[in-house]
């Protein structure tokens, strides 16, 4: 008893800091994230994340791969929305070849980006509900998920890892049942988004859980290097698609959301509101995409047809030299990015006149957004951590390459 | 596009603030790069951030490369954007092994992180940066990865056996 | 009867029940009644119609898994359950690329788990280190833990996570549940690659 007494001075207890691991194993961590927490209490005096737990090499096996052999490692970077980070690699291929596409693969692209949108955001939105405990979000979002999960594999075979884009334009022709598929989930999903609004975003336990919690201003925001939703709900009027077009984002019609207090709240319906527009330029798309190729003709960088390989003995030889030695790459450096749905992702290709390259750099927008997890939870409580955490929703595979 | 048509502007501008300290400038595939001393680098960073036509207040990435056969093996590589102007920049710099680089991380806070993944994948240090450790790989881990003379599949341990036996 | 100094021994409890340990232990009757069928059947549907998974989830192949344990192919149907904590579990999943910084934590999650414990290993990266043979991935969760059942795919549909449960559920049958095996963990240096 004389120890408890020693410890209260001026009517307040003195406590010590406490360091908490909320270790790689954790069911809300999202993957393999190591959080190091420093409690005074139950306040946060500073989080520092410990990442690197799924290191894997990538960057290393491009410099030792053929240009087109690399694209199924991309598919595994963020893998809630595989399709987006192909086309960040292809298009930063394309633009170090300097290769143009044809109208036709640029609106399947889009689509396919939109649908790896609409299922990156119902993921993590499911994931953030979860961890919150409302479980039943989780089950809703991962069956809207599965129907765009089967018009993948309806177009190319593949749930998760679709690895559909190739270089020069895309692997497998979007056929008239795809479309159909598509045109379904148009008419359905806005219904869905409903019913996830009306279970959340009025309900008391997730506003107070969520309003007022991770606040970053603008200024911090652009300084931390957040990109994505996450600096789109401080403020910051930032969509690649729009300042910077690629594909065919400058021919459909969308808005950007736009938040005001750069808390999770916003960020929450930041992503709800950009799957509603992924809707709106999937449907645009599917109105306007016109005949034509679905990859280049250039038959050195998109193999030919395989019954075109039987008859024609230059496609032969074309189709051979593609499989064993691929195309060569002029000397340059080059740097491209996308919109993906956590942010900027980019890649740095520097090409030496070979077939490999010779280094390759991939800009991840969860590495850049979780070195923003410290300043968004200082002073508040532990409980918190995970609210925000789930709001940033990094990804691992990206984050540590 | 406006951002195009500005970059002939931009060079010249650059070229008169920073005469003996740019070395190269190119422009290939519409990418501005520019080649600068590493004396030179954070006053340079600090006028790209400031500067009216340019206002880069976003740091996108620090990368490393490694050149072996050249004679500065390294080439440090920061991309910038400015979200004002919608434009683009990547200036390189190209240090020796073991010296170390000024860390930008006054600047933008951003660069913490991209820095330390430099400093494990190529053992490039950045003096000045409040942090300076390993990112990736284990605390104790020997060697640099990215280097060219680093074996794709490491060394051979338990783990991977496939490793290159240890000279 | 073992005697040794220290408190708990000679607490007369615990005396008491260590004397009747060693009296069933040494019962023909009881012993007869283990090795029985029946009862070996009883144990092992009780194990394998309740098989507790950790959620080990590391990459791409938590998301399937996660998908697995979804509304369209419910897991919970055949009895299993996800629990966060490995002291709680039966069977532990490694579902994803293990790398060299994971893999002491790994085998300290294993050691937590009470026994009978299983292992699957899902996915390409978990059974043989998949696509990754780089500098930072262990080739194969087999290296570090003793694995009971491989799932192959680069993800494997849930469709085939299912499978594989239902191949360590027929395992455990054939399996006599009385007795602790001492598993040997393979490791590069013992075993004849």
């Amino acid at each position: 008893m004389a120890e408890i007494i020693n410890e209260i001075d001026n009517g307040e207890i003195i406590t010590k800091e406490l360091s908490l691991h909320l270790g790689p194993q954790h069911p809300s961590s999202h993957g393999v994230l190591h959080l190091v927490i420093k409690l005074q209490g139950e306040r946060v005096t500073d989080c520092q994340p410990e990442i690197g737990y799924l290191h894997r090499g990538t960057e290393k096996i491009a410099e030792n791969l053929l240009y087109h052999q690399f694209v199924p490692y991309t598919d595994r970077l963020d893998y809630m929305c595989a399709m987006s980070n192909n086309l960040a690699y292809v298009m930063a291929v394309e633009k170090l070849l300097g290769l143009d596409i044809p109208d036709r693969a640029k609106y399947i692209r889009v689509i396919a980006a939109e649908l790896s949108r609409i299922a990156g955001h119902l993921m993590g939105l499911g994931a953030w509900a979860v961890d919150l405990g409302a479980m039943t979000i989780l089950l809703y979002a991962v069956r809207e998920r599965e129907i765009v999960l089967d018009i993948f594999e309806q177009v190319c075979g593949g749930r998760l890892t679709p690895t559909y884009m190739r270089v020069g334009g895309v692997r497998y022709e979007f056929t008239d049942e795809v479309k159909e598929s598509c045109r379904q989930l148009v008419k359905m999903l806005p219904g869905k988004l409903d019913e996830y609004e009306t279970i959340l975003t009025g309900n008391r336990i997730w506003l107070d859980r969520n309003k007022g919690v991770g606040r970053i201003s603008a200024q911090d925001a652009i300084n931390l290097g957040l990109s994505g939703p996450a600096l789109r709900a401080s403020g910051v009027k930032w969509d690649i698609r729009k300042d910077e077009p690629y594909l065919v984002y400058d021919r459909v019609d969308f808005d950007v959301p736009v938040g005001e207090n750069g808390d999770c709240f916003d960020r929450y319906m930041v992503r709800v509101t950009e799957m509603r527009q992924s809707v709106r330029i999937i449907d645009q798309c599917l109105r306007d995409m016109p005949d034509g190729p679905f990859a280049s003709e250039n038959t050195e960088i998109v193999p030919p047809p395989k019954k075109d390989v039987y008859t024609n003995m230059e496609n032969l030889i074309h189709h051979f030299k593609y499989v064993s030695s691929g195309f060569k790459a002029p000397k340059g450096e080059i740097y491209s990015a996308i919109e993906a749905p956590k942010g900027e992702l980019g890649v740095y290709i520097v090409g030496d006149g070979t077939e490999r390259p010779y280094r390759l750099k991939l800009r991840v927008p969860s590495f850049m957004n979780l070195q923003a997890l410290n300043d968004m939870v200082k002073g508040q409580y532990l409980a918190d951590v995970i609210a925000v955490l789930s709001s940033i929703d990094p990804v691992f595979g990206e984050c540590d390459k | 596009m406006t951002r195009f048509d500005k970059k002939p502007e931009l060079t010249a501008r650059l070229k008169d603030t920073f005469h003996n300290n740019i070395l190269e400038v190119s422009d290939f595939r519409d990418d501005l790069t520019i080649v600068v001393d590493k004396g030179a680098l954070l006053r340079i960073m600090e006028f790209l951030k400031t500067d009216n036509d340019f206002r880069m207040n976003y740091l996108v990435d620090v990368c490393g490369a490694d050149y072996l056969t050249r004679s500065p093996r390294f080439d440090v590589v920061y991309h910038l954007y400015s979200i004002f102007n919608r434009q683009r920049i990547r200036v390189k710099i190209r240090v020796n092994d073991k010296e170390t680089v000024p860390s930008v991380t006054g600047l933008w806070s951003a660069a913490n992180w991209p820095e330390r993944e430099t400093f494990d994948m190529f053992g490039v240090t950045f003096e000045g940066h409040p942090d300076m450790r390993r990112i990736y790989l284990a605390e104790d881990w020997e060697g640099h990865p990215l280097r060219k003379d680093y074996p794709l599949r490491g060394y051979k341990d338990k783990y991977n056996p496939f490793g290159e036996e240890k000279e | 009867m073992p005697q040794s100094g220290g408190k708990l021994e000679d607490s007369f409890l615990f005396t008491t029940i260590e004397n009747v340990a060693e009296v069933l232990r040494k019962n023909p009757v009881v012993t007869a009644v283990k090795e029985h069928n029946i009862t070996r059947n009883i144990a092992n549907w009780g194990i394998s119609s309740s098989l507790w998974p950790m959620s080990f989830g590391l990459a791409c192949c938590a998301i399937e898994m996660i998908a697995t344990a979804c509304s369209r192919y419910d897991t919970d149907r055949l009895g299993i359950v996800f629990r966060p904590s490995p002291r709680q579990s039966d069977v532990m999943i490694v579902a994803g690329t293990m790398t060299k910084k994971m893999a002491p934590l790994l085998k300290r999650l294993y050691d937590q788990m009470a026994e009978p414990r299983y292992v699957i290993a899902m996915g390409g990266c978990a059974s043989a280190g998949g696509p990754y043979n780089t500098y930072a991935v262990v080739q194969g969760a087999d290296l570090v833990v003793p694995v009971d059942v491989y799932v192959p795919g680069c993800p494997p549909r849930p469709e085939a996570l299912i499978f594989g449960f239902l191949q360590l559920m027929e395992k455990i049958k054939r399996e006599s549940p009385f007795v602790l095996e001492q598993k040997n963990i393979k490791g590069f240096e013992g075993a004849g690659r």
